[in-house]
């Protein structure tokens, strides 16, 4: 499948990532041969076999609805590159 | 032999009888890093002092009897994936060189319960994405068996530190290979166990259906002992295992007389370096000596691993990773006007060119419109394949195959071809999508001095069965040759 740089825009703007002028034309190339590399996937035929999204046999791992310590919020914020008492502070939302 | 030479069971045995203390062990350990890591460059921070700290306090527990087992007083070295508490934790990534983990993840509280001495984090590709250690955010680890080649990855600089004498042993994790590769190129024995054997809490998270942690030691009796004390359920990981831990150390007998191992012909195909696959059939010639029936097996869609790998690891990283957003934790972009421009230059910035590939792959598999084409076929193929290793189980008890195609290559080689550098991790990466257990251990040297391992995969759970055979194939070898850094 041939990656057009439409298709990298789109991609680039829904991952939030910024792709300079040269950055995002050596993506388009990348991405097509990987592309056309897994496209070997098609050889094989699947229908009717069902997906794995997980290797082992999985269920609904319930627990009690109780209080347990967790993380206090001084830690939690410890990391945050702008903070605001309890809170975490970003820039403004609503640009423009 | 030097201290930082020996395995965790010799030094036990030694810290045990009283002959030695940890301080020593580990004075050794840190004297050895400081002699050589300006050239292997394997970790990105070192702990010296609260080392020396925890083997002060290893030895009072020896000196009153209450030592806690067989890690107690031992240096370990751990890749930079594991949340350690109080202590810088960066994935290898310039967006999190700030990040100072808040909280122990489960392997690590593990190690720590067991007494082990932590003396440093070490060097991975960007959030474990990469083969050779040359995508990290910060610099290259060299491998010490030749300085002018990668150690393999991601977790090169784990596998470097236990090759070159700068731990006794070390944590890695393995998505697609990150443990078992490098452990091949550096002359270690390294351990991707059954996914769900080990708990995956506290460690930051790349591919969540294939990320699994595991040793890196010098031995397998070291790699036995170190799986025990990292495995088991966690309430804290609800894919973790509810399955009875064996007592590993003691089920290794060497004894495998009338075992099957199966030999895939798919692992012995093109692209396979030729010394690498003389070198790995004596092992198998091996181990037919000490009464292992070698009989043939299909892995017929093998062909087809990397690019279901390509699909579903990069899907599950781009989700995985957008909690990088300069909110929370890491690095943020300080000047932009508004919120959603803050996400893009932070992103942009912090992420390095192979992060960014992968999540980009990652989004475009899982958009809108391109969704069943790529990310639903690859689980189909993925179920082929499982049921194709399923098929190979009830013929053999383990199956035999190289661990890499080559031995380590030049640092710089394929950095700039990122398709050469998946298909490095061919032998590996279809363990991670059946998510059966796997180990590396050393089958020799190719005629430039360059490691090969013998890659051993076993059905779920049945860690004790690969283990033994490993085991008894290293009997069988004999010392293995030390680096000669």
């Amino acid at each position: 499948m041939k990656i057009t740089p439409e298709m990298v825009k789109h991609v680039a703007e829904l991952a939030r990532l910024e792709l300079a002028g040269k950055d995002r034309r050596k993506m388009d190339k990348q991405m097509t041969n990987i592309l056309e590399y897994v496209s070997l996937l098609d050889e094989l035929d699947t229908t009717g076999v069902p997906p794995t999204s997980h290797v082992i046999e999985v269920e609904n791992v319930f627990r009690e609805d109780e209080v347990k310590p967790s993380l206090p919020v001084g830690k939690g914020l410890a990391n945050a590159p702008e903070s605001v008492g309890t809170a975490f502070k970003v820039p403004k939302i609503i640009d423009g | 032999m030097k201290l930082y030479q020996e395995t965790i069971h010799s030094l036990h045995d030694k810290l045990k009888a009283g002959d030695i203390t940890s301080r020593q062990i580990t004075e050794s350990v840190l004297e050895r890093i400081d002699a050589v890591d300006e050239k292997v460059r394997a970790f990105i921070t070192r702990m010296d002092e609260l080392a020396l700290q925890m083997a002060d306090a290893a030895d009072e527990r020896f000196r009153k009897g209450e030592s806690l087992g067989s890690l107690d007083g031992i240096p370990v070295a751990l890749k930079d994936i594991f949340l350690t508490e109080g202590i810088l934790t960066t994935c290898g990534s310039r967006i999190l060189e700030n990040f100072v983990a808040p909280y122990d993840g489960t392997a690590v509280s593990q190690l720590k319960m067991e007494g082990a001495v932590f003396v440093g984090k070490t060097n991975m590709d960007e959030f474990a994405m990469g083969s050779s250690t040359e995508n990290s955010g910060f610099f290259p680890t060299h491998n010490p068996w030749d300085l002018e080649r990668v150690p393999g990855g991601s977790s090169g600089g784990s596998a470097a530190t236990v090759a070159a004498g700068e731990a006794i042993f070390a944590l890695g994790t393995d998505t697609g290979g990150s443990i078992r590769q490098p452990a091949s190129h550096c002359g270690v024995v390294g351990i991707k166990p059954t996914y769900g054997r080990v708990s995956r809490y506290g460690v930051i998270a790349f591919a969540s259906s294939l990320d699994q942690v595991g040793p890196i030691t010098r031995d397998v009796m070291d790699g036995a002992i170190l799986l025990k004390a990292i495995s088991g359920h966690d309430p804290a990981d609800s894919t973790s295992a509810n399955v009875p831990v064996p007592d590993y150390p003691s089920l290794l007998t060497g004894d495998v007389e009338g075992m099957k191992a199966g030999l895939p012909a798919e692992y012995f195909e093109e692209g396979l370096d030729p010394q690498v696959e003389e070198i790995v059939r004596k092992a198998v010639a091996d181990l037919e000596k000490r009464g292992m029936e070698i009989v043939p097996v299909s892995l017929p869609s093998t062909k087809y691993a990397v690019a279901t790998y390509y699909i579903i690891a990069p899907a599950e990283a781009s989700s995985n990773l957008a909690r990088y957003d300069g909110v929370r934790f890491g690095v943020r972009y300080p000047d932009a006007k508004g919120l959603t421009e803050m996400y893009k230059k932070t992103r942009s910035r912090g992420f390095g060119p192979e992060v960014q590939r992968r999540i980009m792959l990652g989004t475009f598999a899982l958009s809108a419109g391109y969704y069943d084409a790529y990310y639903g076929k690859a689980q189909r193929v993925r179920t082929i394949i499982r049921r194709e290793f399923d098929e190979a189980f009830t013929k053999a008890d383990v199956i035999l195959s190289p661990t890499a195609p080559t031995p380590a290559f030049p640092l710089g080689e394929k950095v700039d071809d990122p398709l050469q550098m998946y298909l490095t991790d061919i032998c590996t990466i279809p363990v991670n999508i059946a998510g059966v257990a796997a180990m590396s251990v050393p089958c020799g040297l190719t005629s430039s001095g360059l490691p090969v391992g013998l890659h051993v995969i076993s059905s779920p759970f049945t860690e004790d069965l690969m283990l033994n055979v490993a085991y008894a194939y290293e009997q069988e070898r004999g010392e293995f040759p030390r680096c000669p850094l």
